[in-house]
């Protein structure tokens, strides 16, 4: 919801806070859950993650998730899906050149990340994501590629 | 292999003229200015503009709008108009997201007989498999720089209902030709016979929001691959001078060679028409207002432009400029002299070969 997805903008510094604190935690039980029950638990875990995420942030589930780097924004809502936004088309009232009614996705990612206490990670080169994990869980993938760490 | 002193120089010359091994060993471009010289050690391309960066010269670079046409002596009549006064030439790709002829193809016909011309490769119409072997074909054309664009939406273009596939956007396709270029390889890992030297470039636009970003960007751009950088028109001399503070104090003028954009406007309608309805395109009112009142404002907005460049010279980091003169190309080499931005240098342009050569 758009709303919601600037709510997130405005106050990425608490969302931070919050992924901060849940993040190793989750990732645990997911593994545990995996671990003891297969991957049984795949879909609905999906499910919850396109929906919390959706509800929240607009998530688009590219599978290649990088919120807390790009100041609580989703990319993904960039009609080009720009990783390393913004372009140069900006309107100077900082709305989307492709649809003037929508504040530009970069403009607020960067904002994001300036109150975000891990405000340089937006500066990090992010590749194009792996279009053959569009719908998949990136918490899944997280879990194991820990585990596998 | 060829036996050439300069391994990696001569091998994509044969694509321009269909010249023996022995020939090509001791007289690289006798025949075809098109042919590619060898690599000086520390380049990345074979190409003139690069050497022209890198030997210290102050540059200008202009873009023909690739015709309407399958007529490839429209192109040869449209570069022809820089010859002297242009050191590297842009071939737009679908700018605008307007259809013309490809811009790979207008750069292999211009690599052909000589010229340098700058690849411009926009995300939005090919997919990362498609913009690979586009990079290959073309450096086997004998293209030397390309320049990597995210591009216009379809919905700015004459095309809306194409579907837009931004498959990468200009920071993953410069990681791209630098991953072909320097590690031999496409973005799978599977190995090229023969990496493509490309001098590589993206752009950047002073004047858009948001101001965290800006000289970030540019980093950014930088840290991806960007050896050259050329920007949106800068009408307003004090951001753009701002911006490249910073980017001097960062150190980033002397990672990569910065080359802000001017334009000319050939009425106040057309400005205010631009500043209104192109976004990015930022036009401050004073320069409106003179072209109001002036007499012939054609005439105006040429001197402006050529004021412009003057003005661009004297910024610390710039090293050299880009010049957008759209549908008054023919004015350009006149501006160029006019500025004396290339301080009696002459660009260099193909001469002297014949119709028959281009075949």
């Amino acid at each position: 919801m758009y709303s919601l997805r600037r709510f997130a903008t405005k106050h990425a510094r608490a969302y931070e806070a919050v992924y901060r604190a849940t993040e190793l935690p989750v990732l645990a039980a997911l593994r545990l859950l995996s671990r003891v029950a297969g991957n049984r638990f795949e879909k609905p875990i999906t499910w919850l993650e396109k929906h919390t995420k959706g509800l929240l942030f607009d998530c688009q589930m590219c599978g290649n998730c990088v919120l807390s780097k790009t100041g609580m924004t989703c990319p993904m809502n960039c009609p080009k899906a720009i990783r390393n936004g913004p372009c140069g088309g900006v309107r100077a009232n900082g709305n989307c050149e492709v649809i003037p009614q929508m504040k530009c996705v970069w403009v607020d990612a960067w904002e994001g990340a300036s109150r975000m206490q891990n405000s340089q990670e937006i500066e990090l080169v992010q590749f194009a994501v792996d279009r053959s994990q569009q719908g998949s869980s990136a918490w899944i993938r997280l879990a194991k590629r820990e585990s596998a760490g | 292999m060829l036996g050439s002193d300069s391994p990696s120089g001569n091998r994509q010359g044969e694509m321009n003229k269909p010249l023996s091994h022995n020939e090509h060993e001791h007289h690289p471009h006798v025949d075809n200015p098109g042919s590619p010289m060898p690599v000086i050690e520390g380049h990345a391309s074979q190409g003139r503009f690069e050497r022209v960066l890198r030997a210290g010269h102050f540059v200008v670079t202009s873009e023909i709008a690739p015709p309407d046409s399958a007529d490839a002596e429209e192109v040869y009549r449209r570069a022809e108009l820089f010859d002297g006064s242009v050191d590297a030439i842009n071939a737009t790709d679908g700018s605008g997201g307007n259809c013309h002829m490809s811009s790979v193809a207008v750069c292999a016909l211009l690599s052909h007989v000589g010229y340098s011309p700058i690849f411009q490769i926009s995300c939005r119409d090919r997919n990362r498999i498609a913009i690979q072997g586009d990079i290959l074909g073309a450096a086997a054309m004998g293209v030397c720089n390309v320049l990597a664009l995210t591009g216009d939406d379809v919905s700015a273009g004459d095309h809306p209902e194409a579907k837009p596939v931004f498959d990468l956007d200009s920071i993953s396709l410069l990681t791209t030709i630098r991953t072909m270029r320097d590690d031999s390889m496409f973005l799978s890992g599977r190995k090229l016979d023969l990496a493509p030297k490309l001098f590589a470039g993206s752009t950047i636009n002073p004047f858009v929001p948001p101001e965290a970003s800006k000289v970030l960007q540019l980093r950014k751009k930088i840290a991806a691959g960007a050896q050259f950088i050329q920007s949106q028109y800068c009408f307003e001399m004090d951001t753009l001078k701002s911006m490249m503070k910073r980017a001097v104090d960062m150190g980033l003028a002397e990672k990569a060679f910065i080359l802000p954009g001017v334009g000319t406007l050939a009425s106040a309608k057309t400005a205010r028409w631009l500043t209104n309805n192109v976004p990015g395109v930022y036009i401050p009112e004073e320069i409106i207002q003179r072209l109001e009142t002036a007499k012939n404002q054609k005439k105006e907005g040429q001197k402006i432009c050529v004021e412009l460049m003057q003005q661009v010279k004297e910024i610390e980091g710039v090293s050299g400029v880009h010049v957008m003169a759209y549908r008054q190309e023919e004015y350009v080499s006149e501006m160029v002299a006019a500025s004396g931005v290339l301080g009696g240098r002459k660009a260099w342009a193909p001469s002297g070969w014949t119709d028959a050569s281009k075949v």
